[in-house]
């Protein structure tokens, strides 16, 4: 507790007590506020850097390379996710040739656990066991490696993977940003090794016509 | 006889060299902290998983509000005597035909996002109130006539060589205009961009595939 000790005043011609120690302050109270503040802009200023997520792009087509044939891809191995408004997840397995009919069929999912991630899993799950045994492996400390080992390892198993889904990832009109962002982020999650945003084409565009609402 | 000693105080610590310490360690943190200035709309950005974080300088970042605006901010540079801004404003400048003061363009630099018209910038560069200054700001036109962000991303990039991307959008933004955003970048050929996110973790486990289909 603040002990405020008063100098005593001397009387005149009175007794002049011994002169006492002057006012003292217990300064705990004040250190304590300060050891607060500091630690408040200590944590404040390390969390404002705000956190991104890195998405890199493929060169856009110069109009020459159309020609170039594009190397084949297993049609059953593709997958093809179209985002629309609401939240909307579609999807369809293979490619939408019309010149091929029928055409696949939408299928109508969401962003939530049991939605898009359970069809992502089902297909990856060879890739991403092995990256989710390797997570663990460090974390355990079965294996002791540094950050930068971790990325570049895991790069490397995303590009051997042989057997994984390619995810096209198609936007209508009406899709909001945090559609695309949720998406790309269960790429992350989910540790798909190729994934491509592209542009929506006209059969697919009628294709969402018929879809299921 | 032996007196009788009065009783022994509990000693009081003198604590003001433990407060001068801490003032002096607080007055350097607050030095060192830099404030982040106001930003002309208010962005609530998507969530994701990823810890990354933007690199600090050497960024410029293309800012997209709800209703589709845009807004546009890039730093001096790590070391600040390289005066990115003063003279990518030169550089608009000589663009459009605009002669800025000396004046104009030293207050330019010190300043950080804005998202107006070119045609705009001299005024807002003298308005003094800050309800008028922000008025002003009706977001940097992107149409193909006039498509004003181009400039300015083509322009920052050639004063600054290697400066990195940041994009941040609303979450309720269009898609269709972040894709016109990107599609401008790439363009200028750049294929690396960084969406700002708040961090929310998602936790997942071998548990959650679902069993294979017989």
């Amino acid at each position: 507790m603040a002990e405020i000790i008063q100098e005593e005043k001397g009387k005149k011609g009175g007794k002049r007590k011994a002169k006492k120690h002057g006012t003292r302050i217990d300064m705990t109270p004040m250190v304590d506020l300060m050891c607060l503040l500091i630690t408040f802009f200590m944590l404040t200023t390390a969390f404002s850097k705000a956190k991104v997520m890195v998405i890199t792009m493929p060169d856009k087509e110069d109009t020459k390379d159309k020609d170039i044939d594009k190397p084949q891809i297993a049609a059953f191995r593709t997958l093809n996710i179209i985002l629309s408004e609401g939240d909307k997840v579609y999807y369809y397995i293979g490619m939408a040739d019309p010149k091929k009919p029928p055409l696949p069929m939408l299928i109508k999912t969401n962003f939530s656990k049991d939605g898009i991630r359970k069809i992502l899993l089902d297909k990856n799950r060879d890739l991403f066991t092995k990256i989710a045994e390797y997570r663990d492996k460090r974390v355990t400390g079965k294996i002791v490696v540094s950050d930068t080992t971790l990325d570049n390892e895991i790069k490397r198993m995303k590009k051997d993977d042989k057997k994984g889904p390619i995810v096209l990832i198609k936007a209508d009109d009406k899709a909001k940003y945090k559609d695309i962002v949720n998406i790309i982020d269960e790429m992350a999650i989910c540790n798909i090794a190729s994934y491509a945003i592209v542009d929506i084409n006209s059969v697919e565009k009628d294709m969402l016509k018929n879809a299921p609402k | 006889m032996p007196k009788i000693k009065p009783p022994v105080r509990t000693p009081h610590i003198d604590m003001t060299p433990m407060v001068d310490l801490f003032s002096v360690l607080l007055i350097f943190l607050l030095l060192t902290a830099s404030f982040r200035p106001q930003e002309a709309a208010v962005i609530t950005t998507p969530q994701s998983v990823s810890e990354k974080t933007a690199p600090d300088a050497d960024l410029m970042t293309i800012f997209i509000s709800k209703d589709g605006k845009v807004f546009f901010n890039i730093d001096n540079g790590r070391d600040t005597s390289t005066h990115f801004r003063s003279k990518l404003l030169e550089k608009i400048g000589e663009q459009y035909k605009i002669k800025f003061t000396k004046v104009e363009i030293a207050k330019f630099g010190t300043m950080s996002s804005f998202g107006l018209p070119i045609k705009d910038l001299k005024t807002w560069l003298n308005t003094k109130e800050t309800k008028d200054k922000d008025k002003l700001q009706t977001g940097i036109p992107m149409d193909s006539t006039d498509n004003q962000l181009a400039w300015w991303v083509r322009e920052a990039r050639l004063t600054n060589v290697g400066a990195e991307v940041a994009i941040k959008g609303d979450a309720d933004t269009d898609y269709k205009i972040v894709k016109k955003v990107m599609d401008l970048l790439q363009d200028n050929k750049v294929n690396k961009f960084n969406l700002v996110t708040n961090l929310q973790k998602q936790e997942i486990s071998v548990k959650d595939i679902p069993a294979a289909a017989k």
